[in-house]
């Protein structure tokens, strides 16, 4: 009992874990350390090796090669029965033939715990469904399902918490709700968790590390916010949000920063912002970081980036901002968003631009877009 | 309006005629015959009342409806297992297991029965209620296959994950879990299974050899005439087939009615 009450999340350590199926390789090679009571997301598209991972922890599927430990044991050749792990399902996998309360209670009486009626009814009161327990899980709502698939699992105090993909199915309102909501409880049990998703906002909204995946791989982790602002990849500053990305030969290098010659446009990149500081790079930058002129090119100084004139060929309103799409001959399409405070530059098509942003915010990757070939 | 008497009309006739041998046989079994059961001789309820006076008739039905318990019991567990192999495992003979299922169903029955005799004499086994058995298992366990196997098909293989995850072992998994989800299908090949035994007499009467079963004992004594107990024993059937569907219909109406009522 006493080590059911202490278990407040564990670390999470996968070494060297590489999964083929027939045909395909489903993670190349995965490396990856969760620290105890982290809300942790894996971030990627589908197909990209991210539930796999999540099954492989669950002990659902066993990996090619590669260890797993959990709180510093080696849990690969574990049952999934064995491991204090429970997964929160995509499809919530809820038992038909069971009553709510005894679906949340199936966990504990299978380990023999104690009272696990009582501590069913509790689990379903956190999530604010307790006068729901004698009712069939069909007969929920999806968000009410959803909270009760929370529950089974939570109940348990796991040691780590899998959730694949759990709001997928719910709509966009709903799905807000229960972001909040997850933290809330993430926050008040304080057990470990891994988040699999594809919803970049999702991820960042509620992790404190993020883990974007691409082809059975980790292309970059980091705190959220890092991630945003310092995409180390094509991959990730295209998938966690959007980028504006020029290609170019590095033409000048000093202590503090490299720049790079793009259709005879000099841009600069701090140098502790860029991972590559010769031959042909990419720069890139936000589109809310970059602000357009329409009166004439703003005067060249070494702190700022600029590249124009072009055209102003499309304008967005999404409401809190502009999108505006500006074609640059030669260059290609550049993206600004202007916030909506009622001073918007240019509302007009066609206007002729120049586009600017600060050397500061611009990063610069490892690789190269692989249509870029202009 | 104009209502469509015609096909009432139709309807109505198509039902009278499926309905007449069913009648027949039950108003027959009130016949006041002594051996022959074709002309009316009187109302009686002395074959109802004394359904075991032809010992041979009660004796073919007990053999009759042993033969499918055993048979219905072998051929549901083993096929449930087949079943379930069949949907959940990946391996090299599932293609053609599959099809070899289907032989049974797609044979027609007199070669089946003759076969199997012939396959049973030739390893020198005495024909009898072990034989019987035996080829009743073979012809039902395609059967039940099917109708597990589509069950099998609906169920969310996410639900037995699940079960594993919440620390049940696979064999608490099978039968907390997996179990009580096929539990309606199984039940359902199991009576189907059953039917098809109680009702078979072609693939019976080659591999029975003396043993008498329900409709073996029909068609022998139907040259002498069928006697009047029969038609007791045959319309009982039909009365306890048509209980057990009313059941089934009206506990399923108010299951029903109580979950929409609860949402």
């Amino acid at each position: 009992m006493a080590e059911q009450q202490a278990s407040a999340g564990a670390d999470l350590e996968l070494r060297g874990i590489r999964k083929e199926f027939p045909g395909f390789t489903a993670i190349e090679e995965l490396d990856l350390t969760i620290p105890a009571g982290q809300f942790f997301a894996l971030l990627g598209p589908s197909g990209c090796g991210k539930t796999t991972t999540l099954r492989i922890i669950a002990g659902l599927d066993q990996p090619t090669t590669g260890k797993i430990f959990l709180s510093g044991k080696d849990i690969t050749d574990t049952k999934p029965h064995e491991r204090k792990v429970n997964t929160v399902f995509q499809s919530y996998a809820l038992f038909p033939h069971m009553t709510v309360l005894d679906n949340v209670a199936f966990g504990l009486k299978q380990r023999k715990i104690d009272e696990p009626m009582k501590k069913a009814q509790d689990a379903l009161n956190l999530v604010e469904l307790g006068h729901l327990g004698n009712r069939r899980p069909q007969q929920l709502s999806g968000g009410q399902q959803q909270r009760v698939a929370l529950a089974r699992a939570l109940v348990n105090r796991p040691s780590l918490l899998l959730l694949d993909e759990p709001l997928g199915a719910l709509d966009l309102k709903l799905r807000r709700q229960m972001q909040i909501e997850l933290k809330a409880i993430q926050m008040e049990v304080g057990l470990t968790f891994l988040h699999v998703t594809h919803d970049q906002e999702e991820a960042m909204d509620m992790a404190d590390t993020v883990a974007v995946m691409n082809k059975g791989r980790i292309e970059q982790m980091g705190a959220p916010e890092k991630l945003y602002d310092r995409p180390k990849t094509v991959f990730v500053s295209k998938f966690l949000g959007q980028s504006n990305l020029f290609v170019g030969d590095v033409v000048e290098e000093n202590a503090n920063s490299v720049s790079i010659d793009c259709k005879g446009h000099k841009l600069t990149v701090p140098k502790a912002r860029a991972e590559k500081h010769s031959g042909k790079i990419a720069i890139g930058v936000r589109p809310e970081k970059a602000t357009f002129h329409e009166d004439g090119a703003p005067a060249q100084s070494s702190d700022l980036n600029v590249v124009g004139p072009g055209e102003i060929i499309d304008i967005r309103f999404t409401g809190v901002s502009n999108q505006y799409l500006i074609e640059i001959p030669n260059l290609g399409e550049v993206t600004v968003f202007a916030q909506n405070v009622g001073k918007s530059p240019v509302t007009e098509l066609g206007a002729k631009v120049w586009v600017s942003w600060k050397v500061e915010h611009a990063f610069g990757l490892a690789d190269l877009p692989v249509t870029e070939d202009k | 309006m104009k209502k469509p008497w015609g096909l009432a009309v139709y309807s109505g006739l198509a039902l009278v005629f499926l309905m007449i041998p069913i009648v027949y046989t039950i108003i027959f079994s009130f016949n006041d015959s002594i051996r022959s059961n074709t002309v009316w001789e009187g109302f009686t309820v002395r074959h109802w009342t004394n359904a075991c006076a032809r010992a041979d008739v009660c004796e073919a039905l007990g053999n009759s409806i042993f033969i499918g318990v055993v048979s219905t019991l072998v051929a549901t567990i083993l096929g449930s297992a087949i079943a379930i192999g069949l949907v959940r495992y990946r391996f090299r003979a599932r293609a053609a297991i599959n099809l070899a299922l289907f032989l049974p169903m797609a044979t027609p029955e007199v070669v089946l029965g003759a076969g199997l005799a012939a396959f049973f004499f030739n390893l020198g086994f005495p024909s009898g209620m072990l034989t019987t058995i035996l080829a009743h298992v073979m012809f039902c366990l395609s059967f039940v296959v099917v109708t597990v196997k589509a069950r099998v098909q609906t169920l969310d293989p996410a639900l037995e994950e699940a079960g594993r995850d919440l620390y049940a072992n696979p064999n608490q998994v099978f039968w907390k879990i997996t179990f009580p989800l096929l539990l309606p299908g199984i039940i359902s090949a199991a009576l189907l299974s059953f039917a098809l035994s109680f009702d078979d007499f072609i693939i019976t009467y080659f591999n029975s050899g003396s043993v008498s079963t329900f409709p073996k004992m029909i068609y022998v004594a139907a040259s002498r005439g069928v006697p009047a107990e029969a038609n007791v024993i045959a319309s009982s059937v039909f009365l306890f087939a048509i209980m057990i569907v009313l059941v089934v219909q009206i506990t399923g109406s108010i299951r029903r009615k109580r979950l929409s009522k609860m949402a």
